[in-house]
């Protein structure tokens, strides 16, 4: 029993330290993951951070906590899971709840509002990359090219809400995946 | 129940965020400033990314728990927080069980090849409401193409989205974009 609870407190602790030593989030964490996990404490092996990929791929929510919640389920179960999930949420909590009080004080600043300005334009050009990389990753046939299209006049010019927006691709994706099914089988 | 609020639209934003990263900007972006807008502009949400690219932790939670502190205090701040990382933890609690299942489904693999160029769609849209606020923050109007202001956003745009592809770290960029915004203002340029 003292073992486990001695896991678990291991378990926090790690992804402590990745919550507290990832900037930018998404895959930034994969590597630094796989360092702790695998070659440090050998709770999973590379196999399983493929994995790990994938899944986090086809489920919602941030990858940081997928990945959080699977390592710390295959070491500890539930429990390990959820120590798993607080280590690595904390650090950013505590950080960004404290810089909410910073900015507050701040903002009103002259110097502080030149240097958002800037910010803001240096921001759009992060946006324009981060979406460029996400649309090099996906196929390149018709159907892709249309959903893309659809979703952004949809959203941005028709001004319908995102979420029934989500669904009606995630139908239409269903839909046109079974059909080439069916013609493949034929 | 403010806070309530917070949790379930931030349990909402996190169910239905697939992808790390910018993936859950549009979504965020619209509820925020339908249920928050008077507390928390466009401007706030950009001027916090930059924030959120210098600090460590997954963007969602930044998010979540920046929105929150703004809207709730710190009860607020971990309601949202909260909220957004549940459905991926009881999510893949379930899914860590029947993996291979999961992995084989032709349902799963169908409703995400909609959802994957669904989301550059989506946040294709969400930039260019960014893209509105940096170029015309008084609204589209052709007199700000008179404003230096105008072509000094421009350039630096343009410097910033050269380094972003020669894969200049980000905080670099927001550092150097900090600095010109304020080298511009304290020449009376803005």
């Amino acid at each position: 029993m003292k073992g486990r609870y001695k896991e678990l407190g291991k378990v926090f602790l790690t992804f402590l330290k990745i919550g507290a030593f990832t900037f930018g989030g998404g895959y930034a964490m994969i590597p630094l993951i796989q360092k702790e996990a695998v070659e440090n404490h050998k709770w999973i092996t590379d196999e399983d951070i493929l994995e790990i990929i994938a899944i986090a791929e086809s489920t919602p929510g941030p990858i940081a906590i997928n990945s959080a919640t699977f390592v710390g389920y295959r070491t500890c179960g539930v429990l390990g899971s959820l120590m798993a999930t607080l280590g690595v949420v904390l650090p950013s909590f505590v950080i960004i709840y404290a810089i909410s009080f910073v900015l507050r004080q701040f903002q009103s600043l002259t110097a502080v509002q030149y240097a958002f300005q800037g910010i803001r334009a240096g921001v759009l050009a992060l946006l324009c990359k981060a979406l460029w990389g996400m649309y090099k990753k996906n196929q390149k046939n018709w159907a892709s090219y249309t959903v893309m299209a659809g979703a952004f006049i949809l959203t941005a010019l028709l001004d319908v809400s995102v979420l029934p927006v989500l669904i009606g691709c995630a139908v239409f994706g269903l839909v046109t995946a079974k059909a080439m099914e069916r013609r493949a089988q034929q | 129940m403010i806070y309530l609020e917070l949790f379930l639209t931030f349990l909402m934003i996190g169910a239905f965020t697939f992808g790390g990263g910018y993936a859950m900007l549009p979504l965020m972006q619209e509820q925020v400033s339908q249920r928050w807008g008077d507390i928390i502009s466009q401007e706030t949400i950009t001027n916090f990314i930059a924030v959120s690219e210098s600090t460590p932790g997954p963007f969602a939670i930044n998010m979540a728990t920046y929105v929150g502190s703004e809207v709730g205090g710190l009860l607020g701040s971990a309601c949202a927080t909260l909220g957004v990382v549940l459905p991926s933890f009881v999510i893949i609690l379930i899914v860590a069980k029947c993996y291979d299942k999961f992995r084989n489904s032709s349902v799963v693999k169908g409703c995400m090849s909609g959802l994957k160029p669904a989301v550059v769609g989506l946040i294709a849209g969400a930039i260019l409401s960014v893209l509105a606020d940096v170029f015309f923050p008084a609204g589209l109007q052709w007199s700000v193409l008179q404003t230096p202001a105008f072509y000094l956003s421009a350039g630096i745009f343009a410097v910033m989205l050269v380094l972003a592809m020669k894969k200049v770290h980000p905080i670099i960029i927001v550092v150097l974009s900090a600095a010109l915004g304020i080298g511009i203002g304290y020449l009376n340029l803005w």
